[in-house]
């Protein structure tokens, strides 16, 4: 696996590790729900899906790649400074 | 028709003509008691203890593939009862004790090899941990012995005590640990339901889940409606999408899991050998293959294909623990699809949907649970109270807190 | 036997070699196979189960049967390919899985057996007694099992990993290859045509064709040579492409010098990253044999096999050979062998409707229904309308068709499709972006079809990539169109093989439907079919076809499996070359490390650093005395160490203090600058991650320190909080482990060794506890820090990496003119261990703030992550299990990190565990052992006595619950 990093260009996969589902953190006095569902309940496609990455054996930048879990295709990356998959 | 030795005599005398069919190759009816979603390891294990122990007959596995084409036929077989935390510990104790009896119980050979599973230990700190976990299964009558060094070199001299990057400094022995073989265990399951009368049905895939009023009725599947009191929904590496058709969402992210084997080589791994500081673990099968694995992929894929770089990770442990070995060569990696939860520990429960069951998370520690997971499953859906030795997997404990969390890796679900 | 005019290996350079202990001449460019067979050798080995002679089936690397055991001792190297192995002065090459010897081999009573070990036996008894499954059974199973052997001794060959990039891949280097590569070539592209063979020129090299008029294998000389000629063109011969990954990541096995005698210190094998941006797959087809009675007795081969070895070795692989097929391609066997004068004896042709061939005994609409011969074919039984008759043969070329080679084209999980126009499984079109398969690999099978096959997926590729078509002229080949009729199985009594390796016949693939193991899968899985090291590549399509007969379906919906990497087996010492000893993991090591060597001190590992266990002195011999000496002291004088391996983060920006609010539970934004606290982090989920100080340098600016083994994580996270969590606060963060070398001074005498070694002696009120500043140390830049893990009085001295040696051998020489010197880890874990300071024994992951009594860190004014969820049920049950401290106060004195604790009087059972030792260790300073645990309601339950069992050693202490602080409880010592 390749990602393109924006800042760094394209690289190995072995340069990034991997957080998990690119989702907004709750607001303090969210319900206890919002809170399940942020750290444990997840869509977990067989398809498009849009997750967290680090680029920590590069630029450090963490990203959030859209790409499809059930064939690897990757349809995008963006910083997560500037992405609004992860804002509330 | 029973298996023997002395059936193997005479059936080879007489051509082999007359072997029955394993199973038989049903059409679905339209209403079950209950309806299996799932044909692997679990779901057939649970269709078997339904029959046998709660003597229930009116049931359907449905199967979107062949039997035991899930995770039951592509891991690396071990079966093992170390795990330290209350929940695990009582649950893979019974397990083990299910293997122990179960070609009797299923009158097919699933090769059950009590070759012993070491761990190693490669510092002061992990020697504690392995003394911790050693305690646990000490206490539950399972059998664990601390090796130092000495003691690991007489068992296994081939390891690289004097080079290796992490130094070798002992290994907690688990000696009722080993391996069996995997396809066996389901095909020996599904024989065994399928001979009581269980409709195991084939190329069956469900596309959703009748619910009325909160409870469940039935399902749609590929071969038309069927009509069902109770559903379980038993499908490592596809949980999150049926039970999406129930309308839930589970704390359940899926990984790839890549595994490895060799060309057939004569005896040289003669136990289940677990490399702590690189994950890595090993053994060899009776075939002659030495079958080996690593750590997760550590991205969601549904692919069942594994990248380059753990492979090369994964083949890096193995020369710097047994460089014995970097003669052997692989023939063959798969990837199998692990359904990781929050805590690295399952799930088996009721759902909020009436009738409705779920078995499900069982992160890469799947094989090894598939008898008792089958037995506690049944007894849930056949008496509606959990199992006692599955009480603790319940679906809400993420959200209450009460975590089976073995490695204290937090709540991000590939870090099990 | 040779034949003479034939064959392209190198007359002049006979090489001498062994196998079996015999020695034998070939020439230079011979296969161990070729040389073998023109030796009249016909016997390789044995098959795996059965144990049946087995000789020469191919001339590839798919070859099932003729596997050997490679070189002696360490260096001795299982299931090699006699077909791939070149053959080299000196080679020394030995027959594997038999006892006592090739020829008369004990476990071919196995084969007598044969009715009783149908596919799945196994599973159907060895079932009783019992014990007897380990004891007997299954020893004798894996005795038997298994091919080769390995030496057991460590494999002290060299490997290498390296990179390479290209703009086009083109594997395979055979008429669709080399067109392929020529026209992306000369678009001037990056191109890597990888083969794996010694040579370019695929099947043309086993052939007797014309290309445009001339011998073909000119053809290939003249665009290897024009591709040799090109700068943009890189050709890697004897080097297999393994694995197709996704993002255009191929792996390769370049064998580098295992053809060679004496590699000296060249790599024996390279294993290849390749990163493409396309790919066109030229891999060619593989014969497909066909299933008749006694089709596994040496002498039995592929017909195209039998046109390589006489074409490219010279060798005509019997004397009296013999050509079963159901093709026009089969018969050019025959042709070839006539042509170079080898005796035909029989030409059986499947086909009713074909003519007689004018030049061979030809047998039309008839069939090979059985073979004699022990050790190696010496007859056939040919039957056909008009009867049947046994011909003497010391050969059978069979060849049922050809199935195209689109293993790699699998790999990324594309189904390969039923063409039932050429009877074959091909690569689904299309599936994969960038990836083009031309020539015999797509189905086209014709010497003419597979260079214009080439050339047009090359342009498609060209075309993608935006790159210019070079005009190519037209060729002239061979163009006979494939066969669209398949042969799969003679319908004869008798055993006919399918997979030779696992010795796996039709009469397993019927027993397996007939049990109902009828799916593709299931019929594998029983039979063993397709699992053995050839992974079934000249078996797999034929059991299909047998499959499909047996139960009534076409080949199509019965299904193929799935191929996966490697196409061949690789080394597991050639992928994992980087591993090897300490390879394996990079090796992080202290400021101090050769001070610390140079006193003697023992490493051990954390994390990936080194550091000092201890620092013996003379008349020490256990590393307890060292210890204990060691932890005396620092309580007693002063002692040294490196802590240079605790994680260091600067946090610089308007908002440093707000993000330091956000991250720990307790609050930094109120902290003076010139001032340290200490600070505990949560995760999420609401779990302690890490502990640590966190320093006020500036206004804006603050330093925090990590413990040593979470940094990595604790960085990545703080990382995750900017950027995810806050990305609009004004925030630098910088790591600086690695930068600052830091020194804990500690004792009641540290302010005299940190006084010797500052510019400007401090006083203790200068620098109260928990304070900082900017320090001259040694003329250097640096920082002073008054904290303190020991419980003594303490200083940390930061100074840049590069001062780090100096300054401890300084500190250490002072230290000990003082009665103190270094200490190392296990005097380090003492000394916080009687203090009750925390290490991730404690923080295991599991623990909430409360149970380590830090409750009150826990800041009710602010949002800090993982305050949310620390409030869930089961972290604040009133049952968790809480840090104490634990003496000993029975008989038994020694205490174990790991122990379990009991109820006095209570059952040894795991329902009655009711918490766990953390920590352990003797104390020198209060003359017993003392351990950390967390306890089940720990905190109420001070002064109960609790036992602590630890079995695997045998430990059965009684101890009194007492706090986790054993010394100084007050913290006077410390902070006066």
């Amino acid at each position: 696996m390749r990602i393109k990093c924006p800042l760094c260009g394209e690289r190995d996969l072995r340069e990034f590790t991997y957080r998990g589902a690119a989702l907004p953190r709750p607001a303090p006095d969210a319900p206890d729900e919002a809170w399940d569902a942020y750290l444990h309940l997840r869509d977990n496609p067989a398809g498009p899906t849009r997750d967290l990455w680090h680029h920590r054996a590069g630029c450090s930048a963490w990203l959030v790649v859209r790409r499809d879990t059930a064939t690897h295709e990757i349809f995008g990356v963006e910083l997560a400074t500037r992405s609004r998959a992860v804002r509330a | 028709m029973r298996y023997s030795g002395f059936k193997v005599l005479v059936q080879g005398l007489t051509g082999n003509r007359g072997w029955a069919p394993v199973w038989r190759t049903p059409d679905p009816r339209p209403a079950y008691d209950i309806v299996i979603i799932g044909g692997g390891g679990h779901g057939l294990s649970t269709a078997f203890y339904l029959a046998k122990t709660h003597g229930l007959r009116n049931i359907a596995v449905l199967e979107k593939g062949y039997l035991g084409g899930g995770n039951i036929g592509r891991n690396t077989t071990i079966v093992r009862a170390d795990y330290s935390l209350p929940g695990n510990s009582e649950f893979y104790s019974h397990s083990l004790k299910l293997w122990e009896g179960l070609e009797r119980e299923l009158n097919f050979n699933v090769m059950h090899s009590q070759r012993g599973v070491i761990r190693l230990f490669h510092s002061d700190g992990q020697r504690d941990h392995y003394v911790f976990a050693g305690n646990a299964i000490a206490n539950r009558g399972d059998g664990a012995e601390l090796l130092d060094q000495d003691g690991l070199r007489r068992l296994v001299p081939y390891l690289d005590y004097d080079n290796a990057r992490f130094p070798i400094l002992g290994g907690l022995l688990h000696r009722r640990g080993g391996t069996a073989r995997h396809d066996a265990v389901a095909w020996g399951y599904a024989r065994g339901a399928d001979g009581l009368g269980v409709d195991l049905v084939q190329n069956c895939e469900v596309t959703g889940i009748d619910i009325r009023n909160g409870a469940v009725t039935g399902v749609q599947t590929g071969r038309g409606p069927i009509r069902a009191r109770k559903v379980a929904i038993v499908v490592a590496g596809r949980s999150s999408q049926v039970a999406a058709m129930a309308g839930l969402r589970l704390p359940i992210e899926s990984h790839v899991l890549q595994a490895f084997v060799t060309e057939g080589l004569k005896p040289v791994v003669n136990h289940v050998i677990s490399f702590g500081m690189g994950h890595f673990y090993i053994s060899q099968s009776d075939k002659g293959g030495l079958v080996f694995g690593g750590d997760l992929d550590f991205y969601a894929s549904y692919a069942q294909r594994g990248n380059l770089a753990r492979q090369e990770q994964v083949m890096e442990a193995a020369m710097t623990l047994m460089p014995m070995i970097g003669k052997a060569r692989v023939l063959r990696s798969w990837g199998g699809i692990m359904d990781m939860t929050p805590d690295g520990s399952p799930i088996i429960d009721k759902t909020p949907v009436d009738g409705l069951f779920l078995n499900a998370g069982w992160c890469y520690g799947g094989f090894k649970a598939v008898p008792a997971s089958g037995e506690a499953f049944a007894h849930l859906i056949a008496t509606g109270r959990p199992h006692p030795v599955a009480r603790r997997f319940r679906l809400d404990r993420f959200r209450s807190g009460h975590l089976i969390d073995e490695e204290g890796a937090g709540s991000q679900h590939n870090l099990h | 036997m040779r034949v003479d005019g034939r064959g392209l290996v190198d007359r002049t350079r006979p090489v001498r070699f062994s196998f079996d202990g015999r020695f034998y001449e070939g020439y230079q460019g011979d296969t161990l196979a070729s040389a073998l067979l023109a030796n009249g050798v016909r016997l390789f080995g044995r098959s795996f189960k059965y144990h049946r002679p087995r000789g020469v089936f191919t001339a590839g690397s798919e070859e099932p049967n003729a596997l050997v055991t490679v070189g002696r001792g360490a260096e001795q190297t299982p299931n090699i390919r006699a077909t791939v192995q070149e053959i080299f002065a000196g080679l020394e090459a030995r027959s594997q899985n038999r006892w006592p010897s090739l020829k008369y081999d004990l476990l071919a009573a196995n084969d007598v057996l044969s009715p009783f070990l149908s596919a799945g036996f196994y599973y159907k008894t060895f079932m009783w007694p019992r014990s007897f499954w380990e004891k007997l059974y299954e020893p004798l199973i894996r005795r038997a099992a298994g091919l080769g052997a390995l030496s057991g001794a460590p494999d002290r060959g060299v490997y290498d990993t390296a990179w390479a990039n290209c703009d086009v891949l083109v594997v395979g280097a055979g008429p669709a290859g080399l067109s392929a590569a020529l026209t992306a070539a000369r678009s001037g592209l990056d191109v890597l045509l990888v083969d794996e063979n010694p040579a370019p020129g695929g099947r043309l090299t086993g052939e007797d064709e014309l290309i445009d008029g001339a011998p073909a294998t000119d053809w290939v000389a003249d665009v290897a040579a024009q591709l040799a000629g090109l700068k943009n063109v890189r050709v890697m011969c004897r080097t297999t492409v393994t694995g197709v990954f996704d993002h255009g990541t191929f792996s390769a096995l370049q064998r580098s010098a295992t053809h060679v005698p004496d590699p000296g210190d060249a790599p024996l094998e390279v294993f290849w990253r390749i990163v493409a941006k396309a790919c066109v797959l030229c891999t060619g087809a593989l014969e497909r044999p066909i299933a008749f009675p006694g089709n596994d007795r040496p002498g039995v081969m592929l017909a195209g096999a039998v046109r390589r070895y006489l074409h490219q070795y010279g060798v005509a692989a019997g004397t009296r050979v013999a050509v079963f097929t159901n093709s026009d391609d089969g018969r050019k066997t025959a042709d070839d062998l006539r042509a170079a004068g080898v005796d035909v004896v029989a030409l059986v042709e499947t086909r009713a409707g074909v003519k007689p061939g004018p030049d061979h005994p030809t047998f039309v609409g008839s069939t090979v229904t059985a073979t004699r011969g022990r050790l190696g074919l010496r007859e056939i039984r040919v039957e056909g309308a008009g009867g049947s008759q046994w011909i003497k043969a010391d050969c059978l070329a069979v060849s049922g068709g050809w199935n195209p080679t689109l293993h790699l084209a699998s790999h990324t999980g594309a189904r390969p499709v039923w063409n039932a126009a050429i009877a074959s499984f091909v690569p689904s079109p299309g599936a994969l972006l960038g990836f083009e398969v031309a020539g015999a690999a797509a189905g086209v099978f014709s010497t003419k079809g597979a260079i214009k096959s080439g050339r047009y997926r090359a342009k498609l590729i060209l075309e993608g990539l935006g790159a210019k078509v070079p005009r190519q002229g037209s060729v002239e080949a061979d163009d006979t169109p494939p066969s669209a009729v398949a042969f799969w199985q003679v319908p004869a009594k008798g055993r006919a093989w399918i997979d030779l390796q696992n010795d796996v016949t039709v009469k397993d693939v019927e027993l397996a439907a007939r049990e109902n193991y009828a799916s593709a899968e299931h019929m594998k899985r029983y039979t063993t079919l397709g699992m053995a090291p050839d992974q079934g590549k000249s078996s797999n399509v034929l059991a299909m076809a047998v499959l499909a007969a047996q139960t009534g379906r076409s080949i199509a919906q019965t299904g193929t499996t799935t191929f996966r990497p490697p196409y061949s087996p690789v080394a597991i010492g050639a992928m994992g070359a980087n591993g090897k000893g300490r390879r394996f993991a990079a090796e992080r090591l202290t400021p101090s490390h050769q001070a610390a060597l140079d006193r003697g001190a023992p490493m051990v590992e954390v994390g990936l650093w080194l550091r000092p266990s201890y620092f013996p002195r003379t008349g020490e011999t256990t590393w307890r005395q060292s210890c204990d000496r060691e932890v005396a002291m620092v309580r007693k004088a002063v002692g040294v160490s490196d802590v240079s391996t605790l994680g260091k983060i600067e946090v610089h920006g308007k908002n440093a203090a707000q993000f330091l609010d956000f991250v720990y539970t307790n609050k930094m934004s109120s902290l003076k600058v010139g001032r340290a606290r200490y600070g505990l982090m949560l995760r999420e989920d609401g779990f302690v991650m890490d502990d640590g100080t966190c320093a006020r340098i500036g206004r804006d600016r603050y330093v925090l320190t990590t413990t040593t083994a979470a940094a990595g994580a604790v960085m990545a996270h703080l990382e995750f909080v900017q950027q995810v969590l806050r990305p609009d606060w004004d925030l630098r963060l910088l790591s600086a482990t690695d930068h600052w070398a830091q020194l804990a001074v500690t004792g009641p005498a540290a302010l005299e060794t940190v006084n010797h070694l500052l510019d400007q002696p401090i006083s203790r009120e200068e620098l109260p506890f928990m304070g900082h500043r900017q320090a001259q140390i040694g003329g250097v830049d640096g920082r002073i820090f008054r904290i303190s893990f020991s419980g003594e009085l303490g200083f940390e001295l930061a100074v840049p990496a590069r001062f780090g040696d100096s300054l401890f051998r300084l500190a250490v020489a002072h230290a000990e003119t003082l009665g103190g010197g270094a200490y190392g880890m296990e005097a380090l874990n003492v000394l916080r261990l009687e203090k009750g300071f925390l290490t991730h024994a404690e923080i295991n992951g599991r623990v909430t703030a409360d149970d380590l009594g830090l409750g009150r860190m826990l800041s009710p004014d602010k949002d800090f992550v993982g305050k949310r969820m620390a409030t869930r049920p089961g972290l604040v049950a009133a049952r968790r299990e809480q840090l104490v401290g634990l003496r000993p106060v029975g008989a038994v004195k020694a205490l174990s990190a790991g122990a379990r604790l009991f109820e006095p009087g209570a059952g040894i059972c795991h329902e009655n565990m009711q918490g766990a030792v953390t920590s352990a260790a003797f104390s020198p300073t209060l003359g017993h052992f003392i351990g950390l645990a967390l306890l089940e309601g720990g905190r109420n339950r001070m002064g109960e006595t609790i036992r602590v069992l630890e079995r695997l050693r045998g430990l059965d202490t009684l101890c009194e619950v007492v706090s986790p602080v054993f010394f100084d409880p007050d913290g006077g010592r410390m902070r006066g």
